[in-house]
């Protein structure tokens, strides 16, 4: 029974998701370690101790050269953090680009992502963030496809959060902004792409612990089922 | 069934050899016209590798940003290392005219270059940004030689492939590529914002690379030495920095 159904998400979806899971988890994770080792953000071109912070994160560091305000200083993670975050970074692109270019061919984004121009009429919209401030537990219908809210805001990660981050982080870079100056200069410099590229990361968690809360108020276990083998158990028995 | 099974079986083995053949010619060819990094061994070897070839197909001859003067910093962080000891308060209390870069491997002329000397080469200043690994940056005015003009002068074999450059701080060694050796902002930097450069900042003498980060740009410079065989020094990994855990290109 189960076999001969469609299947919810397809293999290109299922294992792209996975490897930007596994990808953004290490950039988040190697992302903090070297944010730790200067806490504080500028806006403009450049910033160190000895110029005014636009804000500080209140942490001690893991340098001591930053004054922090507390006594002791730690553990250094920046290196193997370093080559983790842009080793990371590649397979994000690598993925993002692969995920991008099918998504568009095979009508992923159309069909499952771009809500159709009655969905997104302000009386519907208000109804759907009514039904969703209630936790109202999704219907069967909803296994199979995205309401209106899931569906903006995944084109809003896919295509904007996701691409300004790749971007900013690509705006620290000297050596890539030496053949593409607009990529930091349209950002205000290159420590504006920093603090940027933290708030971006800010958002991103906040997505990323909204979706976690999502799937686990929809059903854990058939939400992440559905996500590893493509199928929906036992759909007709749910109500 | 058992057909389509064989037919995938097939195409599937076709496909793996193929991709293992395309990837050994990809690392070929990516050795031949030098696009990996003396560090590209272990775990992390993929993604510098990528990085470090991108960056060389895609921005071997790109300049770094260059600003008016309007946007030097004011108050630049120096990063100050460690006392360096009596030798180097000696040379510093003789205004370090016993100061001597010396330039040796596979160069046609071995030759010691003292600071005087170095000052009266055709000089390269450019106002560009200096970045931390850790975050932080200034933008200051740099005052130098191009190395690409010491590498004339004393004649450096064809075959050269890195240029590794010691400090007088014998832990802190580094090397680049001919690409960043010959690009025209490298320098050999002895001012900084119109002045001479500041012990702090790297003086007597400093290398500055301006499409690296920071712990590219070594302080108080000593000896270059160029090569064919970078896996001839320390562990083989390019560079102190790898040694220490950290990613030999720093251009990102």
């Amino acid at each position: 029974m189960v076999e001969t159904l469609p299947v919810r998400h397809t293999f290109i979806v299922r294992i792209t998701h996975w490897l930007i899971t596994i990808a953004f988890l290490a950039l988040l994770v190697t992302g903090l370690e070297i944010v730790v080792s200067h806490p504080r953000f500028y806006w403009g071109e450049t910033g160190n101790v000895n110029t005014q912070p636009l804000f500080k994160i209140p942490i001690p560091s893991s340098r001591d050269t930053v004054p922090t305000g507390y006594g002791y200083v730690l553990p250094d993670q920046n290196g193997w953090s370093r080559y983790l975050h842009f080793q990371s970074a590649w397979l994000l692109v690598l993925t993002a680009l692969v995920y991008g270019v099918v998504g568009f061919f095979n009508g992923h984004f159309r069909r499952n992502l771009l809500p159709t121009l009655s969905e997104i009429s302000p009386k519907r919209l208000v109804l759907s963030i009514r039904e969703h401030s209630r936790f109202k537990r999704p219907g069967a219908e909803e296994a199979w496809s995205y309401n209106t809210l899931q569906r903006l805001t995944y084109l809003v990660v896919i295509f904007v959060l996701f691409p300004m981050i790749i971007w900013t982080g690509l705006a620290m870079s000297p050596s890539f902004v030496s053949a593409v100056p607009a990529a930091v200069n349209v950002l205000g410099g290159q420590q504006s792409a920093r603090t940027l590229h933290f708030l971006l990361t800010a958002v991103l968690v906040i997505f990323l612990l909204v979706h976690l809360l999502m799937i686990v108020l929809a059903g854990f276990a058939s939400r992440i089922r559905a996500m590893i083998t493509g199928r929906v158990a036992e759909p007709l028995r749910r109500v | 069934m058992n057909k389509l099974t064989r037919r995938k079986l097939i195409a599937g083995g076709l496909g793996a050899v193929a991709g293992a053949s395309g990837l050994g010619i990809a690392a070929k060819l990516a050795g031949h016209y030098g696009l990996i990094p003396p560090d590209s061994a272990g775990i992390f070897g993929p993604g510098e590798t990528l990085t470090y070839a991108a960056q060389r197909l895609l921005t071997r001859h790109s300049l770094a940003r260059e600003f008016p003067r309007s946007e030097i910093s004011g108050k630049p962080f120096a990063n100050e290392v460690e006392p360096l000891g009596g030798e180097f308060q000696r040379l510093q209390h003789g205004s370090f005219d016993e100061w001597r870069l010396n330039v040796d491997g596979t160069v046609a002329r071995p030759t010691s270059f003292s600071l005087a000397e170095l000052k009266s080469f055709p000089r390269r200043s450019h106002i560009t940004m200096i970045q931390c690994e850790e975050g932080w940056s200034y933008i200051a005015e740099w005052i130098g030689v191009p190395l690409s003009h010491i590498l004339e002068l004393t004649g450096a074999a064809p075959q050269a492939r890195y240029v590794v450059y010691r400090s007088f701080q014998p832990e802190w060694w580094e090397s680049m590529d001919m690409a960043d050796a010959m690009h025209p902002q490298t320098i050999l930097a002895y001012g900084m914002n119109g002045d001479e450069l500041p012990v702090g900042f790297g003086g007597p003498l400093r290398m500055r690379v301006t499409r690296q980060l920071g712990y590219k740009s070594v302080k108080y410079m000593t000896r270059i030495t160029l090569t064919d065989n970078i896996k001839s020094f320390g562990k083989g990994l390019g560079s102190a920095s790898p040694e220490a855990g950290y990613a030999w290109y720093a251009g990102l």
